[in-house]
């Protein structure tokens, strides 16, 4: 066998209390797609952080390339071929994609010169690796996808052999995702090393040439992607037999209205409509599913339904209540009228992440009498109510007074759905549930959201995940530029339809 | 990537704050040897001004207390995410309130009556100047940085106007009020004392001193425990999740300016019914923007706005004895100091925070 482009012998760190990795070991062969996957907090980021030199290894050694090396920092990385595309891209909105990737590689006082060099090298560079990238373009202006090809082009032009990706379509829709993944086998095909990191298991089987497993901290296996499927992955990763696919003998019980929206419009800042004319209606004991690529309204949708936005046109009956326009829903009445809202955007608005969590776990329900003494709030109820929403949503660590910032993504969330879920609502809106969620935590959420709409409550879920919403849902909306496309019953549904009426094409998908 | 090492609460709050402290007069020290002095007597003749007698004690905590007026102001706002600038302003037309009051119902009324009065007064005019940013930051989009600034300006500009045209005596030369009945002012301390039967030095140290730490448990009760301060804390730190959870954002703002401002109009009562007696021309004298170092060396928190108040109310005192004792030491000289402490304290406070995280880890990882 030749040599590895990397070779990670016994890597072990240690943060305080936590062993982030226990002597790591596994190769990475010269030229393949290598997956590295594992829950939140099984030490990939960590791992990858030392590689790249943020971190340094307690023990252990690296070699690159047959060599041993030891990298202080992420410019020895870089000089040794190793480049990274994070998942929060790294780059200054105010610049063009030509400044962004002259970043901290400027070449002399004065940028001219240097600038129409760097473009003739970008513009071979952008021929050979089929990366197209609008370098006069100013990075605030462009979409997610040509962003993350700028981070690659900036990691390639700085002379990477391998590279790292971490969740690299975390942030994709669909198509930019295909993109993407033209563009790395593209990448392999020139002999770049490339390293992904994802919890989308479906992209490891299509992209990988093999796959190490990472768990707690250790290395579960390493095997060629031959030995592997989507459903060993997920045992690997977990420890434990995992189901996500739709459970049999989910039947359909809907029940009487009760959400109903008539003509819904909005629209943007910008004068562009984001909503079109939706209708909609919900009804006890059902789970519909949004379908959709995202920005084509689902946002919107969601912010209309639950208050936070009211909207130019429409109708809304909850319950007994009826809203419109001039007079919109007003978040502080949804919750009475329970109706709760598990927001797209947790960081933002699901929690107030400067808050512990026990401040955070009564956001929206502050005013409720068990959570207040006269003026003042009841500390000692709202954090025995935390910890008991933490015993049964199974969120780690059980520490009502960490800060809401410092659990994972997957734990985050599972506290908004304990919160949301725990008032009993019987309209609950779900946008992105498990958006950047890992294995175990996405089973357990989805076994939540069954359990709710089998108790009677009617469940909106928007999900750009087609895999959660064929999981889920009983009954399918597709939007598409803001307008209803389609509806079809879950047995009428596949994944083709489905893509035909996200693209807009009702006539064929209907013939 | 995450900071790997976090500094633990007692360095945090305990050992930085004193650490900065040193530098900055430390760096003080090495200016006054520049200028030809000795910092070690400065630093004597400043702690025995400013604490070495019952007097000079009483001039100390006499300055704090306006300072823990207007750095609990900036305290609140910033917990609403907002930057109140105005504490000058606010503090002003709090005294324009008391004298208002002061003059027209003061020899009417016991101070059993007038001194509550007062302080409703001066507190309702400090929220009225601040409530008048806020309404146009939350509904007209005025940034309050900007308009609270502006507002320093009218509120000296409504005070000159007041007392040339209004409030000056008939036939007098100087730009002030009337005195004040008996009634209309605070008793100082060596009064009470003296009832008591004790004597003590006079010194401005007013009843407003026990004002200030009432409003300190105040402002600690509704950040931390009451609802509305659960409202504007969560607007504070994340807008859009309190739009969320059913909290009017507008409402919040409004709210925590009018507090903020009814704090800062509390300076009219120490310093105008505790000390002058009379409605004077900037008797604020930047008093406000202390407040904003004031806060943020006390990490926005009652407990630390006092220690702060305490340290700025001793530099005061004490700056002036310096000036007074030693030839060629300027009043300059005394706000260079406290320049720097505003600096290495205030502005810079976090500065030193990495090298302690990583004497901290050192330490640590060694045991």
């Amino acid at each position: 066998m030749s040599t590895p482009a990397v070779r990670l012998q016994a890597i072990s760190k240690r943060f305080g209390a936590v062993q982030a990795n226990r002597e790591v070991s596994f190769d990475i062969a010269a030229g393949s797609v290598h997956g590295l996957v594992g829950e939140n907090g099984a030490g990939k980021s960590t791992l990858m952080a030392i590689l790249y030199g943020y971190y340094h290894a307690d023990s252990g050694s690296i070699e690159v390339n047959g060599q041993q090396v030891h990298i202080a920092n992420s410019q020895q990385a870089i000089g040794l071929g190793i480049g990274m595309v994070h998942q929060h891209f790294m780059l200054v909105e105010t610049l063009t994609c030509l400044e962004n990737i002259m970043l901290g590689a400027e070449g002399g006082f004065f940028l001219t010169a240097s600038k129409a060099k760097v473009r003739a090298k970008l513009v071979t560079l952008m021929q050979e690796t089929g990366l197209q990238v609008q370098l006069d373009a100013v990075v605030a202006d462009l979409p997610v996808g040509e962003l993350q090809r700028l981070e690659i082009l900036k990691a390639l032009y700085r002379g990477a052999r391998i590279l790292i990706l971490d969740e690299p379509t975390a942030v994709l829709t669909p198509q930019e995702t295909d993109q993407l993944f033209i563009t790395l086998r593209r990448l392999k095909e020139r002999g770049t090393t490339l390293i992904l990191i994802t919890h989308k298991l479906r992209e490891v089987m299509s992209l990988c040439s093999a796959v190490t497993v990472m768990r707690a901290g250790q290395v579960v296996e390493t095997r060629p992607i031959a030995e592997w499927s989507e459903e060993a992955l997920a045992e690997s990763m977990v420890g434990r037999k995992v189901t996500l696919g739709r459970p049999e003998g989910m039947e359909v019980n809907a029940g009487e209205v009760r959400l109903q929206a008539s003509g819904l419009s909005l629209k943007h800042a910008n004068g562009v409509p984001a909503l079109k004319d939706v209708s909609l209606t919900l009804k006890a004991g059902e789970i519909v599913g949004v379908a959709g690529v995202s920005g084509n309204g689902q946002s919107e949708l969601l912010e209309v339904l639950s208050g936070l936005r009211a909207p130019e046109g429409g109708r809304l009956q909850l319950g007994s209540a009826s809203f419109t326009p001039g007079a919109w829903l007003d978040t502080s009445q949804a919750r009475p009228l329970r109706l709760a809202h598990v927001p797209e955007d947790r960081h933002a608005v699901g929690l107030v992440m400067s808050f512990p969590a026990w401040e955070s776990a009564v956001l929206g329900y502050q005013n409720l009498p068990k959570y207040r003494k006269g003026a003042s709030m009841n500390h000692a109820a709202m954090q025995a109510a935390t910890r008991q929403m933490q015993e049964r949503f199974d969120v780690r660590p059980r520490d009502e007074n960490l800060g809401s910032s410092k659990f994972s993504g997957g734990n985050q969330q599972k506290l908004i759905l304990a919160r949301e879920i725990g008032e009993q609502p019987t309209v609950l809106l779900v946008g992105q549930p498990t958006r950047g969620v890992d294995i175990g935590a996405i089973e357990f959420i989805h076994g939540q959201l069954r359990a709710l709409r089998d108790a009677g409550c009617a469940v909106l879920l928007v999900s750009s995940e087609l895999d959660e919403i064929l999981a889920l849902a009983d009954r399918v909306v597709v939007m598409n530029c803001g307008r209803i496309t389609g509806e079809l019953a879950i047995e009428d549904c596949d994944e083709k339809r489905l893509g035909l009426l996200m693209a807009a094409q009702e006539e064929r998908a209907a013939a | 990537m995450s900071q790997p090492t976090q500094l633990p609460r007692w360095i945090d709050i305990g050992v930085l704050p004193v650490w900065n402290l040193a530098i900055a007069l430390l760096v003080a020290g090495l200016v006054v040897m520049v200028i030809g002095h000795s910092p070690w007597q400065a630093l004597t003749v400043l702690l025995n001004g400013a604490l070495g007698s019952v007097r000079g004690l009483g001039y100390s905590l006499y300055y704090a207390t306006t300072f823990i007026f207007t750095g609990l102001a900036v305290a609140v706002a910033i917990h609403a995410g907002l930057f109140n600038i105005g504490g000058e302003g606010q503090a002003t037309l709090g005294g324009v309130g008391v004298a208002l009051v002061a003059l027209w119902l003061g020899a009417k009324l016991p101070a059993v009556v007038m001194l509550p009065l007062l302080v409703i007064a001066a507190a309702a005019f400090g929220m009225l100047w601040a409530a008048l940013p806020a309404y146009l930051q939350a509904w007209r989009g005025s940034h309050i940085v900007i308009t609270t600034i502006m507002f320093n300006f009218l509120a000296a500009g409504l005070n000159g106007y007041l007392l040339v045209n209004w409030l000056r005596p008939a036939g007098s030369m100087s730009v002030e009020s009337a005195e004040f009945a008996e009634s209309a002012r605070m008793p100082a301390l060596h009064q009470i004392a003296a009832a008591l039967g004790y004597e003590l030095p006079s010194s401005p140290l007013n009843l407003s001193l026990v004002i200030a730490l009432v409003a300190c448990v105040f402002v600690g009760w509704f950040l931390w425990k009451s609802a509305a301060g659960y409202a504007v804390r969560a607007v504070g730190s994340a807008p859009r999740a309190a739009h969320y959870a059913g909290i009017r954002p507008r409402a919040q703002v409004l709210l925590a300016m009018a507090i903020s401002g009814g704090l800062a109009g509390m300076v009219g009562i120490n310093e105008i019914s505790g000390v002058q007696g009379k409605l004077t021309l900037d008797f604020v004298a930047g008093a406000g923007f202390t407040g904003i170092a004031v806060s943020l060396m006390g990490r926005n928190h009652p407990v630390g706005i006092v220690l702060a108040s305490l340290l700025f109310g001793v530099l005061y005192q004490g700056g002036v004895e310096v000036s007074f004792e030693l030839q060629g030491f300027s009043r300059e000289m005394v706000v260079t100091a406290q320049g720097l402490i505003v600096l290495f304290s205030g502005a810079m406070a976090t500065v030193s925070a990495p090298l302690f995280a990583k004497v901290y880890a050192a330490l640590k990882g060694g045991r």
